[in-house]
Formats: structure tokens, C-alpha cells, sequence
């Protein structure tokens, strides 16, 4: 193992790149590794692991993920690139996910995205705030048709989101 | 239930008893209500003895696609030569439809035995759970509880000791609704791009790591450590209309009723019932105009059509939709139906795996059709140009994500043709700016 992570140093080597997989995320992978019959097929869990210690899946967490699962930053990133919830560039500190598909757009979904974009002050889907506090996007089905309209914010799942109650659940997010 | 309602009188709740109940998630809570039960009996069967029951139970899958699930289970190799594994589908994403998320929040040891008892009835030793990425409370719902099911023996190396092993591994989407179907979902599992594969071979033959693999919603499998321990004859009893649909279904309500929410009701139960005696009917003032029963992937139904339907596979049918997951899309007089099949085109188009060209270019294609319409551009000849795509779109690509998205386009122009041709007409301001 060590040999191997050693080889993947040099191929991303980017100055001041802090690998994500050493020490107890290192162990939780080895877990892993025991759970599928293929390194490759942890490679949805490793990419959430690197999302969740950096925020984000950075070109050089890429290379260094293909590393030790034995794979190609290629293909890692064609991987990487299919599924949205992994973030391909930095997002406010708090990421904001609302639902506008049919079901929760005939209940006013539309009116909680304009009231999200208002008070985060990120005017526009997919920007991020001037203070770096929020992103909002706008996703499709959040599975939670019968609570309209369901918010994620970070982790935090939130339902029947009114325009109305927008200001107070964004108090709780610094 | 209702969840988040009160029970009504004409649900008949079986899956539902324990939603709301934050006892029922814990082990303890779980087996103090009956739970486990069925597990310890079921190891304690043959194999054989398992799916005949199922089958007799004629319990079909609750996903979707209605097939029967002992069937689907007898198709696994008789003999465990090479690793089996069992699948439990928990990316529910079908837009309207929202139970599976109830299940594994409030009766997460329903799924985990029900789990276990199918896994063990098709000799895999190790399950999968895909939840779906933006699913984070019940993930750590179902973690807890796969934890403590395991610490008591209900799962591992062997099963209430009797020599049976069963693993679970939860395994978390990354944002794909593409990923539901089932071979995007294996491919999902191997750490690839979710695009379905051609079948054959069919998941039995070759399945996740190309080994002999049975999938089955979650609704499914939380349904059948009921029928291990009441008995294929109780289920089958379930039954109002048709004796090809057995047992209850989750019905997921949303849109523009009074109570949206999950009812649990008997197969066969008159769809005017859920609408007006469970759901309360429309907001006041209002009429419903549509629905659409069974998860966006479903033909709309008209108002009329939806009152006379007996709500099972063959009744939906008999009316010209399909039960599919029971997602319940319900839309009163005030919904523009131009702009909402607009907005299903463009989920489609959003989650199209780019794979086959039908699908790639016929929801993308769709959708800005229907922007155009919308936009106060449209044209007489693109009711036959919607048409045409929509049936180069039907039963020409891998999986049916393109099938999905043309049914409620043709079912839409046939039913609310009139509201296509106002937008033509420009007799309705424009819905979309142009582009």
C-alpha cells in the first residue's frame, strides 16, 4: 500500500497538494476495500470521502484517487463528471440544493428559488454568494414530492420550504 | 398511513403501521412490534420453500415494472457456484413518487429483515443497499440500524445462529436518476458511469461483478417479511379487483390535494377513494384536471379517467395509464399542461445518459419544442414533429428513460391538445420568454 501511494505522489505532485487518503480516511478505504470485490468499485465511496474532507473533487484529488484504486485519472474523471452531486469546482460554504421538478413546481417552487437567490445574495443559480457563505442550484427530484418544496442545505434536509420561511432557515448557516 | 396524516379508515396498513413512530427504528423498538420474526423463521426454510411462497403470495415488483418478484427469485442458479448477490433499489427518484424514503426512515429493520430473508432465498451472502445520494437522513437511518442488526445477530457471519451468513453493505449515489434502472445501477455498484447495458444477459445470468444478481425495490422486499410470517394465502387475500394484483401498495400523493402523503391501500382500491376520501380532494374552489398515477414515466391521466379507475396493475391499464411506482402527480384546473410537460421533457432530458441517440437527442429535442410552444413560437406542425419523435423514442434504446419521456408528450397532446393549440394560436400570453 505505502509503495503504491508513493508512486501516486509523483504523479500529482502539484506543490501544496495534501493527499486526502492517509491516516484514519486511509484505514476507512482499507474498510472498504473488504465490502467490494474490486478496488474500482469504491470508487463512489471515495470520491464522497475526498468531497467530504475537501468540499470538492479537485484535478489533483483526481489523480491521487486513480492512484489507490489503481485506475486512470481519465477514467476517474469520466466517473467523476457523470454524477452531480460531485462538485467539479469550489462551492460556497454551504450548498444549496432545491427541488423545481413538476411535482413541487405546481406547488411554488419556483418562488422559494427566487426567495433562496434573494436573501443569499447569489442572484443567479449555480453562483456563489459574495461572502463565500452559499450556493444555490436548482436539482431535479428530491424524492420528497408530498413535502413541497424540499431543500438540501449541506446535509440537512429540509421540507415544505415556503418563500416565506427562506430568511429563517438560512439564519441557521454562518 | 397517511404519513404525515393520521390513518384513514379505507388504507389497510401493513408496510405503513410503524411511520412516525421513532421507537419502531431502533432493534429493540423493532422486535418489540413483531420484527425479525419472519428472518428467524425464514432461515429455518429451504430455499425453495421461500420462493414458493413468494410466488404464491403473487406479490409483484414495486418499483415499477410489476413483475412478479418469486418468479424473478427463481431465476437465480439453483446451485451457489460463483457469488450471488441481492440488490435493494433505494434511489428512489421517479418524480411524484416518495415511499421507499418512508420506509428506510421509519422502519429501517423492516427493509434490513426483508433484506435478509431475500438474500438468503436466492443464496446471495451479501446484499447492496444504492440509497440515493440526497437521501442523508435516511442513510443514517439505515446505517444505524444495519449496525445494531448486525451487533444482535440478525445479520453476519451467522444468521440467529443458524449457520447462515449474510452481509450488508450500503452503498450511496452521487446525483443520477438514471441510476434506478437496474443495470445502471449495477454498473453504479462496480464504481462506473451509470449507463444501463443492453440485456441479455438478464441480472440472474449475469448481474453486478458479472455474477448472478436479483434486484427488487424497497417497497418489495419490506413487503415480504409479511407474507414469511402471516402466510402467501393472507396476502393473496388482499385484493379487490384483479387476482393478478395482491397485497398493498404505497401510494405517494402529491400536487394539488388537500393531504398529500403516502396511504397504504388494497390492491384494487377505486382511485377515487385515495383521491377524495384519503387526500381530501382539490384546494377549495378547484377541480382536478389530471393525473398522473404512477411516477412521471406514466401516460396522463385524464380527471375522468382517473375517477373510474380501480387502482391495481390491470385497472390503471384498463384506463390508459400504468400503476408504475404509485406516484400520484395530481394537478387541478389551475395547471398549465403545456408548461408541465415542458418541465417532465426537461427532467428527462437532464437525466438522459447521452447513451443511445433516440434518447439523447429525442428528450432534447422534445424539450425545446416545447420551449418554443411555450415561448408564443410554436408551430401546427409540431404536433406531428413531437409525435414522430416520441415514437422513434419508444422501445428503441437500452433501457426505457426515452419511452418515459415521450409517454406523457402523447398522452398530453392527445388529451390537452386544446392547450397546445392556444399557445399556437397566440390566444395564451407566452409561458417562456423566447430563446
Amino acid at each position: 500500500m505505502s509503495a503504491a501511494h508513493g508512486a501516486g505522489a509523483d504523479t500529482h505532485s502539484e506543490a501544496g497538494y495534501e493527499p486526502v487518503f492517509v491516516g484514519g480516511t486511509r484505514k476507512e478505504l482499507e474498510q472498504l476495500f473488504t465490502q467490494y470485490p474490486t478496488k474500482q468499485a469504491c470508487l463512489l465511496p471515495a470520491l464522497w470521502m475526498v468531497q467530504e474532507a475537501r468540499g470538492w473533487i479537485a484535478e489533483p484529488a483526481i489523480h491521487e484517487v486513480a492512484d489507490v484504486l489503481e485506475l486512470t485519472p481519465a477514467y476517474v474523471k469520466g466517473v467523476v463528471t457523470f454524477y452531480t452531486m460531485y462538485h467539479t469546482h469550489p462551492v460556497g460554504r454551504h450548498f444549496i440544493q432545491v427541488c423545481t421538478t413538476s411535482p413541487c413546481n405546481i406547488c411554488g417552487a419556483e418562488a422559494v428559488v427566487e426567495a433562496l437567490l434573494r436573501e443569499t445574495g447569489c442572484g443567479e443559480l449555480g453562483a456563489t454568494s459574495p461572502d463565500g457563505r452559499f450556493t444555490v442550484i436548482e436539482v431535479e427530484c428530491l424524492g420528497a414530492c408530498g413535502f413541497a418544496t424540499p431543500i438540501l442545505v449541506d446535509d440537512d434536509f429540509i421540507e415544505s420550504v415556503t418563500p416565506e420561511k427562506v430568511p429563517g432557515i438560512l439564519q441557521r448557516y454562518a | 398511513m397517511g404519513y404525515p396524516h393520521p390513518s384513514h379508515p379505507k388504507e389497510t396498513v401493513v408496510l405503513s403501521k410503524y411511520f412516525g413512530d421513532p421507537e419502531a427504528r431502533s432493534y429493540a423498538g423493532w422486535v418489540k412490534r413483531g420484527g425479525y420474526e419472519a428472518l428467524r423463521k425464514a432461515v429455518g426454510m429451504s430455499r425453495e420453500a421461500l420462493i414458493e411462497e413468494v410466488k404464491a403470495s403473487g406479490l409483484r415488483g414495486r418499483g415499477g415494472a410489476g413483475f412478479p418478484t418469486g418468479l424473478k427469485w427463481s431465476f437465480m442458479p439453483k446451485e451457489v457456484v460463483k457469488p450471488h448477490y441481492l440488490v435493494c433499489n433505494a434511489d428512489e427518484s421517479e418524480p411524484g413518487t416518495f415511499k421507499d424514503r418512508e420506509i428506510m426512515r421509519w422502519t429501517p429493520h423492516q427493509l434490513i429483515e426483508g433484506c435478509a430473508i431475500a438474500a438468503y432465498a436466492i443464496g446471495a451472502t451479501r446484499c447492496y443497499i444504492y440509497i440515493r445520494g440526497e437521501f442523508t437522513e435516511p442513510w443514517q437511518v439505515m446505517r444505524a440500524a444495519v449496525g445494531e442488526a448486525l451487533a444482535n445477530g440478525a445479520l453476519g457471519d451467522n444468521v440467529f445462529g443458524s449457520g447462515t451468513r449474510i452481509e450488508m453493505v450500503l452503498h450511496r449515489g452521487a446525483g443520477a436518476y438514471i441510476c434506478g434502472e437496474e443495470t445502471a445501477m449495477m454498473n453504479s455498484i462496480e464504481g462506473k458511469r451509470g449507463n444501463p447495458r443492453i440485456k441479455p444477459p438478464f441480472p440472474a445470468v449475469a448481474g453486478v461483478f458479472g455474477m448472478p444478481t436479483t434486484i427488487n425495490n424497497v417497497e418489495t422486499l419490506a413487503a415480504v417479511p409479511h407474507i414469511i410470517t402471516r402466510g402467501a394465502e393472507w396476502y393473496k387475500s388482499l385484493c379487490l379487483g384483479n387476482p393478478k394484483s395482491t397485497g398493498t401498495k404505497l401510494v405517494s400523493v402529491c400536487g394539488h390535494v388537500q393531504r398529500p402523503g403516502n396511504y397504504e391501500v388494497t390492491m384494487g382500491t377505486p382511485m377515487r377513494d385515495i383521491l377524495y376520501d384519503m387526500c381530501g380532494g382539490p384546494p377549495p374552489g378547484r377541480t382536478f384536471k389530471a393525473v398522473i398515477p404512477g411516477g412521471s414515466s406514466v401516460p396522463i391521466m385524464t380527471r375522468e379517467e382517473a375517477e373510474e379507475a380501480l387502482f391495481d396493475y390491470e385497472g390503471v391499464v384498463a384506463k390508459g395509464s400504468m400503476l408504475g411506482s404509485a406516484g400520484m402527480i395530481v394537478m387541478d384546473d389551475s395547471t398549465d399542461m403545456v408548461y408541465q410537460i415542458w418541465r417532465l421533457a426537461r427532467f428527462y432530458a437532464h437525466e438522459s445518459c447521452a447513451q443511445c441517440t433516440q434518447c439523447r437527442e429525442g428528450t432534447a429535442w422534445t424539450t425545446k419544442i416545447l420551449e418554443r410552444i411555450l415561448a408564443g413560437n410554436g408551430k401546427q406542425a409540431d404536433f406531428q414533429l413531437l409525435l414522430d419523435l416520441s415514437e422513434n423514442m419508444t422501445g428503441k434504446t437500452i433501457c426505457v428513460l426515452s419511452d418515459s419521456c415521450a409517454a406523457p408528450v402523447v398522452s398530453g397532446i392527445q388529451k390537452f391538445r386544446s392547450e397546445f393549440e392556444a399557445y399556437i394560436a397566440r390566444a395564451r400570453e407566452p409561458a417562456l420568454a423566447a430563446v
